[in-house]
């Protein structure tokens, strides 16, 4: 058998090791090219965020009070001490926009973990037992699904106390349906599977079926949900930075600093489009890759 | 020799919720059905689709609670409905679906498929666990280097006995079996029975062998049940019910069995240029 796997190259390995379970997934991922570039875009990024301190040229909260506004030093009047320019209090962009994928990726990732763990618990405990269990949890989260998402978390933050916690735990909340639907479908099909019926005849208790039995087999759409929902976050965190609901200034998340930099919107270009472009190129990095992981984790798309 | 599992007048309903536009209605799956199966035997149940043979398979493996009926297993009475089940008679039937596809996870290897039931049912370490895994590998005709291959790795023969490996790891007295060939080619078919038959003759199992495969059941059949709409229309040995049908419904059964020996082959054959 051994010897069938090394002769037939290609996706249709029926290797068992991790290792060609990996390269059957990057033959289907790199098929999409996009998907490859939001990888190391994405990748790129969290180099910035990890070595931000030795990359950016200065400290992010210094104020150069002699070189307020001074634009990119591709312009007149720019110089190359300040590689994007300063803001409006003289502070340099690049370093601020550097130091703001810290940020970026830290909402990110608390975010969909939040809202992931919390729809995956609910999701699996709804789509198991069903009944009136299901119900509440389910008309819960259409409720929550009937808000405009960002109304709905600028709500919550207008309760909880502007900040960039009290955001993260909004916008995690108000993700939280998308995973519990997901899951809860997922489960449904798998609970009438017959080996799920095996191992409840071989004595599995309901928390071993739900999450060891069951869960491992409805992974596959919720990864690719988080990795949407990684990009959703960033944006809607942005947003409500932008709204003075988030991060507080001087903290250089970046909706905060489009927030700052609103007025001078005219006059600095650089203060506004900077900021904007980051929150972009992140958001399509991050969905191009979630796309592309659809892609190779859906095994209806997969062609042998 | 005292009967291993016995089934006096068995009924299941199914209460089918009234939606829009139609009433709640009830539907009648197994219509008071009793039998019993002595130790080291097998019981076959025949049946067309949808005649309750599996309802029955599901109460008998204590997955689904009787509507009514009692059913005793090794002489003690069944209520999962009331009493619950403890892991001791959980342990006692075990069962091996007909799909061999659907029935093993698929992202478990299989030693931890065999281990399963182990870990939950009883102390034994992980050492020992594997050892008996390993045993049980070679016993129903796959290798060792088996043991840490997902199911995807396997052929549906070879899945079966997968499935019979699982189901006997924790020494069960009495066996389901819920067409368990059915999805297999006719070669196959035969090495699975075969293996069944000599697990019987080496464990002292008792199996229910559900099937709508006339063929297979008077091979490893030595009692026959027929069933028709939820009731059991015949009854009695393998022998009685072949040679002498009852029931009209297990004559139109047994007639509608393709045969391909070379008499009738011949026969047919002649029909047709009669005609």
């Amino acid at each position: 058998m051994a010897d069938a796997v090394a002769n037939t190259p290609g996706p249709v390995s029926i290797d068992p090791s991790r290792r060609a379970r990996f390269a059957e997934f990057w033959f289907y991922f790199s098929e999409n090219r996009g998907a490859v570039i939001g990888l190391f875009f994405f990748l790129f990024l969290i180099v910035l965020a990890i070595f931000a301190p030795l990359i950016a040229p200065h400290e992010p909260q210094a104020q150069y009070r002699d070189a307020v506004l001074v634009p990119p030093f591709w312009q007149e009047g720019g110089s190359t001490a300040f590689l994007l320019g300063t803001d409006a209090v003289g502070r340099d962009m690049l370093s601020r926009l550097i130091f703001g994928t810290r940020y970026s990726l830290f909402i990110g990732v608390i975010v969909t973990m939040l809202a992931l763990v919390g729809g995956i618990f609910l999701g699996v405990i709804a789509g198991y037992f069903r009944g009136w269990v299901d119900t509440i949890i389910m008309r819960v989260m259409d409720i929550i699904l009937a808000f405009p998402s960002l109304l709905l978390a600028l709500v919550l933050v207008a309760v909880l106390g502007p900040g960039l916690t009290n955001a993260m735990i909004a916008i995690a909340l108000v993700f939280q349906p998308h995973f519990v639907r997901l899951t809860r479908a997922a489960v449904m099909v798998e609970k009438n599977r017959d080996y799920v019926v095996a191992a409840k005849v071989a004595g599995a208790g309901s928390l071993r079926l739900m999450f060891s039995t069951i869960l491992p087999n409805c992974m596959a759409p919720l990864i690719v949900q988080a990795t949407l929902s990684f990009s959703s976050a960033i944006l809607d965190a942005a947003a409500l930075g932008f709204l003075g609901m988030g991060a507080q200034p001087p903290t250089p998340e970046w909706g905060t600093m489009l927030a700052e930099a609103r007025e001078f919107i005219l006059r600095a270009w650089w203060v506004v489009t900077l900021p904007g472009l980051a929150i972009l190129l992140t958001v399509l990095a991050i969905n191009l890759m979630g796309d592309g992981l659809r892609d190779a984790l859906d095994p209806k798309l997969k062609r042998s | 020799m005292t009967a291993v599992l016995e089934a006096r007048n068995i009924v299941r309903d199914y209460h089918v919720g009234g939606g829009l536009f139609s009433k709640p209605r009830t539907v009648h799956a197994v219509k008071g059905v009793s039998f019993s199966v002595k130790k080291g035997r097998t019981l076959a149940i025949v049946g067309e689709s949808g005649c309750g043979k599996s309802t029955l398979a599901r109460i008998v493996t204590m997955i689904d609670a009787p509507t009514a009926g009692e059913l005793f297993i090794e002489g003690k009475q069944i209520d999962i409905a009331k009493d619950g089940l403890s892991s001791e008679m959980r342990r006692k039937v075990q069962i091996v679906f007909q799909n061999p596809y659907g029935s093993l996870n698929p992202r478990q290897k299989i030693g931890d498929v065999l281990g399963e039931p182990l870990k939950i049912n009883t102390g034994v370490s992980a050492e020992e666990r594997r050892e008996r895994a390993m045993a049980m590998l070679k016993k129903v005709g796959l290798q060792p280097e088996h043991y840490h291959r997902y199911p995807h790795m396997f052929s549906g023969g070879q899945r079966q006995r997968i499935a019979i490996a699982r189901a006997l790891m924790l020494n069960p007295s009495l066996l389901v079996l819920d067409e368990p060939v059915s999805a297999l080619d006719l070669s196959v078919q035969a090495q699975v029975l075969n293996l069944l038959a000599d697990l019987q003759d080496e464990f002292q199992l008792t199996y229910v062998f559900i099937s709508h495969d006339l063929s297979v059941v008077r091979y490893i059949a030595d009692e026959v049940m027929v069933m028709y709409f939820g009731e059991a229309v015949e009854y009695g040995t393998r022998d009685e019910v072949f040679t002498d049908p009852k029931h009209s419904y297990t004559r139109t059964l047994f007639a509608a069995t393709p045969r391909a020996d070379v008499e009738s082959i011949r026969a047919r054959l002649a029909r047709k240029k009669a005609a």
